[in-house]
């Protein structure tokens, strides 16, 4: 996700669309992205370790960009 | 002998060929560089170009940044030699961290391109020298992602320390903070920015003026002098 103080002028777009398309009452958008990563062998401390590296040096920037790792089965 | 100016081409860059023309026009001897390739060609300063290097997939310049060539430059940036990063390239720049801040979609969400004004604000870097203080340029700008932001305190460093290299003039394209349209590394080496300076080196095309060619004169003088 864009950090909060970065203006997200995507979410802005769809947030003015809304009422247009008669859904009413939503104050803000924010729009962000999504990585479904399928791990090879178990999802364990160091394949996590990985991952996070993985988001903090290459998938997010982490100038303007927020992320989080979770883990789904 | 006179200096060789490297240009990269990434899977997706347009603006190579300008580049290399552009060097070729201020003097220099072009030399053009893969982007699978670790080696440098011995050249004494490399211009990253525009374009949608990799697609700008993940985001503009993310991918390029991890590419072979850019190991070299990395080394080679940090180390003095002289890089130029022009639109995707200054997207590459900021992504690879030789220079501070990101770029995000224009604030409008559309691609523009028109004839910038820009004020030179700093004239002493390796690739403005040719330009005086506060010189007032034309050049094309052309882009997407075009919207330059950094923190407060980061955007307050380069104010402070004369690092905000060019500033949009008459109107701000993209939402950039500031009207930042381009900055440099505090060695003055790295030099980045979204307008194209190598569309605007003949009279024929591009603005109809040569505004952009002291980009590549600066370097020239600076390399053959050096």
């Amino acid at each position: 996700m864009l950090k909060p103080e970065i203006l997200d002028p995507q979410g802005q777009a769809v947030q003015r669309a809304l009422p247009r398309l008669g859904f009413d009452g939503i104050a803000d958008v924010r729009q962000g992205k999504r990585f479904e990563l399928e791990v090879e062998g178990p999802v364990d401390d160091a394949a996590l370790a990985r991952i996070h590296e993985m988001a903090e040096t290459f998938l997010a920037n982490t100038v303007i960009e927020d992320f989080t790792v979770k883990v789904e089965s | 002998m006179t200096a060789r100016i490297g240009v990269v081409t990434f899977p997706g860059t347009l603006d190579d060929q300008d580049a290399l023309r552009a060097a070729r026009l201020a003097g220099a001897e072009p030399v053009s560089l893969w982007h699978r390739d670790k080696d440098l060609k011995q050249v004494d300063a490399v211009v990253l170009a525009g374009g949608f290097s990799y697609g700008d997939y993940l985001r503009a310049g993310a991918i390029s940044r991890f590419s072979p060539v850019m190991e070299s430059i990395i080394e080679q940036a940090k180390a003095g030699m002289p890089v130029l990063g022009i639109c995707n390239g200054f997207q590459v720049l900021t992504e690879a961290h030789l220079l501070p801040g990101a770029m995000l979609r224009n604030n409008h969400l559309h691609f523009i391109c028109r004839d910038q004004k820009l004020r030179v604000e700093n004239a002493e870097t390796a690739w403005t020298a040719d330009y005086e203080q506060g010189q007032e340029i034309s050049v094309p700008l052309k882009n997407m992602d075009g919207r330059y932001v950094a923190d407060e305190r980061t955007l307050d460093e380069l104010e402070a320390e004369g690092r905000v290299a060019f500033r949009y003039l008459d109107m701000n394209p993209n939402g950039s903070l500031r009207d930042i349209a381009g900055v440099t590394n505090a060695a003055g080496n790295v030099v980045g920015l979204m307008p194209h300076p190598e569309h605007a080196v003949e009279p024929l095309i591009g603005t109809g003026g040569t505004d952009g060619l002291g980009f590549f004169t600066s370097i020239l003088k600076k390399l053959v002098n050096a």
